[in-house]
């Protein structure tokens, strides 16, 4: 059997994997498919408490088991001064506890054994005894005078507050609330869901005593950041540690932060002398790996009786953990989360936000959220269609009055964000063409004279990716530029290494695809090499969508830079001046005399070759670049979901889904429709299924994929997709980021069709997710708010 | 204890502990890496590997289950001559896959179907891989492979039998 025949594309276009050939064989390389000669296995004791003290830990059985070769306690690690760890937001984590555990699932204690069966086998016999102490779980009363205190290590630390932020004017917000004449407000939670990657979270650490080198394995979507901060954990210098992020199997956000499993594997490695491999287990993913979202959010909007939006202003309690551990730059303790008042042109906007410490797992950036904007879109798209169902209107009508017009960009909103480029009406009419949504409404009322359940849910969404112009943007001090490097080899075939590391979204294919486009070398002689700290050029790594405006960026202005080097070999090949050279797509041909041309390739072979170079010519066809962005990249889309409810089970089917994102240039259109569809299959599984709640003595009771449920191909309907293409003036190939697109959009229009579905039983909001049990609450008028 | 079984067409005789899972047998003693390891309850089906055909999620069998019975993975999936199986190349097509963890246990999954149901409908192809769980793809992409691979192989065996039918002439 042969492959359906197809033209490659030099440069952008439709383009099959080059990732495919080795996955589909099982021959992908996975965190846990390294084995090492002498590798041993970590396993991990973890509290069965959510709040604790500490009183003693006995590991002499453990000690004594005979596949056991070393057990450490946080006591251990405090001896070395490695119990506790920077997190990205700059406060301290507990690599193992040693006061006492603040949330169930916490690393206490790990075995390193000859199995990883052996291993697991020890953690029964370590026996800890515990001293319960009342844990803070309802955010809502976690600021309460008397709430027990969390953390309790941090200096003179006698409450649970971690921060307060706002945005926006306030003095404004109130004088446009003032004179509107309809003001609406909603409490809407974003409840705690967790992004779950198919591959958990697991390293290799092997450190060779006699170099002094520690290289690790690890599942990463920030290897250079990563290395720093190990650097900075266990005093090894940078140069004598070698992060490599092999395949991912999946990232979500999951694997930005820095894990204590990561830090026990190099610690263990470090003692014994030998690799030593963890991988946890989906049950240890979910309970203590980073989770996303858990905003708790009052939306209020301000309207005039005709439609006109006048001002959005929110007020936001945030539930991060017990560790501030939230992936963030620096001056961004809220994320993006700034950009909530979304597509439409207001007057006023703001916003205030409190964030606070709670006996559960850290985290809360993750899961394809754009750093907070899935929370933002959230809030601002839910909002709208509370107003559109106080004013009776129709949702699109009320969006379509308010939607940024085209000649306003760039627009900057009242938080102070220059979105680049739109327009939007355009995008809202396609979704409305594939949906047929006259047709659609029409049904539906067709169904409600019957009594049946039917639902449309509308979404336009402003995502916010490319983190970031390194002037506000930073991780640790970290600026978030990307590096980039392109070696052309003498016969022309090229080797382009990225900063970034995919984690399935298909890298290796768009940035060979990049480089292709602006220097002309088949994509099938370009390799890209990513994810290995020695071979690759600084930078932050994939999340935020920030890999095509960042990283895809540099990719296409190293090759620019490869090619003005190649125009002046080519001059001197030629016997032509610079500036009567012509660039056709992998060549350079004298103006009006295209006969005098010579290839890139050729020139490849030049540059490397005998012969004199034009004078200041270095030889070799190489380039670095170091891209600092101006601004982010602003997608957006307009997104039509379909419902239909069983009156009587309250079950929701999503029907349709049509969602039309515009993300400027596309480098790969197949690509971007698998990566909307993931992210789509997200959106549902949050609106409909996910949660990770806890009970009031902070048991989770979303630790296993038997009560966390994921979406399967039963319950998401055929994806449509289409597009528009308005491209980002300021990037160097006009495209923008997309990944989380479907992500942040998706929620809300599958909520406001469930919402429009339940408009007979005077539904005007309900939380997700929207189970069967939430919905029947909502029909018979009892909604019950997430937590 | 000892246990023998045909592994993708090879016998295999390894000395084990009797509460070892095949999953990690396949993968920890036979560096069969393909065939991956993606929850704890049973749900995601990233492990399927077929034992006499049948598909089984190998985190929920022992090893010493698989005793004298055959078992393919991933890496025993392509014809025998080295040519993709219709099932990879559909993945390949249709975009199938981003991530490639869920990928081998769906193909595994997806070989399964056709082999007993040659032309499935969409219904069907998504209630055959139900078991399973993927996070990238979002489901449609991975139904048109599956569909991909049937048409190609309805098609291959039209030729086969026109070929056939020549030979016969």
């Amino acid at each position: 059997m042969t492959a359906v025949e197809e033209e490659k594309p030099v440069g952008h276009g439709r383009m099959l994997r080059k990732e495919d050939p080795r996955f589909v064989r099982g021959r992908g390389r996975y965190v846990d498919d390294v084995q090492l000669p002498g590798m041993l296995h970590l396993a991990i004791l973890r509290s069965p408490m959510a709040h604790a003290r500490i009183v003693s830990i006995d590991t002499s059985a453990a000690q004594a088991h005979p596949k056991v070769v070393a057990v450490v306690t946080g006591a251990d690690l405090a001896e070395k001064g490695l119990a506790w760890m920077p997190t990205l937001s700059n406060d301290v984590q507990a690599v193992l506890a040693t006061d006492k555990v603040r949330f169930q699932g916490q690393e206490v204690a790990f075995v390193v054994a000859e199995d990883h069966y052996a291993a697991r086998d020890a953690l029964e016999l370590i026996d800890v005894e515990y001293d319960m102490l009342d844990p803070v779980v309802d955010v809502r009363s976690a600021l309460a005078q008397g709430a027990p205190v969390v953390r309790d290590d941090l200096e003179d630390k006698a409450d649970n507050h971690i921060f307060d932020w706002e945005t926006g004017d306030a003095d404004a917000a109130e004088a446009v609330f003032a004179k509107a004449d309809v003001v609406v407000t909603e409490d809407i939670v974003y409840p705690r869901v967790h992004p779950a990657p198919m591959e958990t979270c697991g390293s290799v650490a092997d450190f060779d005593p006699v170099e002094g080198r520690l290289t690790l394995w690890s599942t990463t979507q920030a290897p250079h950041a990563h290395r720093t901060l190990y650097a900075m954990v266990a005093g090894l210098p940078e140069h004598k540690i070698r992060v490599i992020a092999p395949d991912i199997g999946g990232g979500f956000g999951g694997k930005v932060p820095i894990y204590p499993g990561y830090v026990c594997s190099i610690v263990a490695s470090l003692v014994v002398g030998k690799p030593v491999k963890w991988v946890e287990d989906r049950s240890e993913n979910l309970i203590s790996t980073g989770f996303a979202r858990d905003y708790i959010m009052r939306g209020e909007i301000a309207a005039t009786r005709d439609g006109r939006i006048l001002g959005i202003r929110t007020n936001v309690l945030a539930d991060h953990g017990a560790f501030n551990a939230q992936a963030a730059p620096t001056k961004y303790p809220a994320g993006f989360f700034g950009v909530f008042t979304g597509s439409y042109d207001i007057e006023a906007a703001h916003a205030k936000l409190t964030a606070v410490y709670t006996n559960k797992a850290p985290g809360g950036v993750a899961y394809a959220c754009s750093f907070r904007i899935t929370e933002a879109v959230y809030l601002v798209e839910r909002i709208v269609d509370c107003l559109a169902h106080e004013l009776d209107v129709d949702p699109v009508q009320l969006r379509l009055k308010n939607l940024i017009k085209p000649e306003q960009f760039p627009y900057t909103t009242k938080t102070g964000w220059v979105y680049d480029s739109g327009d939007y009406e355009p995008t809202l009419r396609e979704a409305m063409r594939i949906a047929d949504y006259d047709e659609l409404r029409r049904e539906q009322a067709e169904k409600r004279a019957r009594g049946e359940l039917m639902g449309i849910g509308l979404s336009f969404f402003t995502e916010a990716v490319g983190a970031g112009p390194r002037k506000d943007m930073d991780i640790l001090g970290l600026g978030m530029a990307d590096g980039c490097e392109l070696r052309v080899h003498p016969t022309g075939k090229a080797v382009v290494r990225l900063s970034v590391q995919t984690q399935g979204q298909g890298h290796e294919t768009t940035f060979a695809q990049i480089v292709a486009e602006e220097i002309g070398i088949p994509v099938d002689d370009i390799d890209v090499v990513h994810g290995d700290t020695d071979q690759t050029p600084f930078g932050l790594g994939t999340y935020g969508s920030r890999s095509t405006p960042v990283s895809g960026a540099a990719a296409a202005l190293v090759a620019r830079k490869v090619r003005d080097k190649a125009r002046i070999i080519a001059s001197g090949m030629l016997e032509a001046s610079v500036a009567d050279l012509e660039w056709t797509k992998g060549a350079f041909s004298v103006k009006g005399d295209p006969e005098r041309s010579v290839t890139i390739q050729e020139i490849a072979l030049r540059a490397h070759g005998a012969g004199d170079l034009p004078e200041g010519i270095e030889g070799g066809l190489d380039a670095q670049i170091c891209y600092n962005p101006e601004n982010l990249t602003y997608p957006h889309g307009a997104y039509i979901c379909v419902v239909d409810i069983d009156p009587g089970t309250a079950q929701v089917k999503v029907r349709r889904f049509v969602a039309v994102d515009d993300c400027g240039t596309r480098i790969n259109p197949m690509i971007i429709e698998g990566q909307v569809h993931g992210g789509l299959t997200d959106g549902v599984g949050m609106a409909l299924m996910e949660m990770i709640s806890f009970d009031e003595d902070g048991n989770c009771l979303g630790g296993s994929l038997m009560d966390y449920l994921l979406p399967t191909a039963l319950e998401v309907p055929e994806w449509e997709t289409g597009y528009t293409v308005t491209p980002s003036p300021h990037h160097p190939i006009g495209a923008k980021g997309v990944g989380e697109s479907a992500t942040v959009g998706s929620p809300p229009a599958v909520v406001n069709a469930v919402v429009d579905a339940l408009k007979p039983f005077g539904v005007r909001h309900a939380d997700m997710p929207l189970t069967p049990s939430r919905v029947w609450e909502a029909m018979n008028g009892h909604a019950k708010p997430s937590f | 204890m000892r246990v023998t079984m045909t592994v993708n067409g090879a016998e295999v005789t390894k000395e084990i502990e009797g509460r070892l899972l095949l999953v990690h047998f396949l993968r920890d003693h036979l560096g069969l890496t393909g065939t991956h390891w993606g929850c704890d309850t049973s749900n995601c089906g990233t492990c399927v590997v077929r034992m006499d055909g049948e598909p089984v999620k190998s985190c929920t069998v022992l090893a010493a289950m698989a005793d004298g019975h055959e078992v393919t993975t991933v890496e025993g999936l392509a014809r025998p001559d080295g040519s993709l199986d219709p099932v990879q190349q559909g993945f390949m097509e249709c975009h199938g896959l981003q991530c490639g963890f869920c990928t081998p246990g769906m193909m595994m999954t997806a070989r399964a179907l056709l082999d007993r149901n040659p032309d499935p409908s969409e219904d069907e192809v998504r209630e055959a891989i139900s078991g399973q769980i993927c996070r990238c793809t979002g489901y449609t992409t991975i139904v048109r492979s599956v569909c991909w691979a049937a048409e190609h192989e309805a098609a291959e065996r039209t030729s086969a039998a026109a070929d056939q039918v020549k030979e016969e002439v």
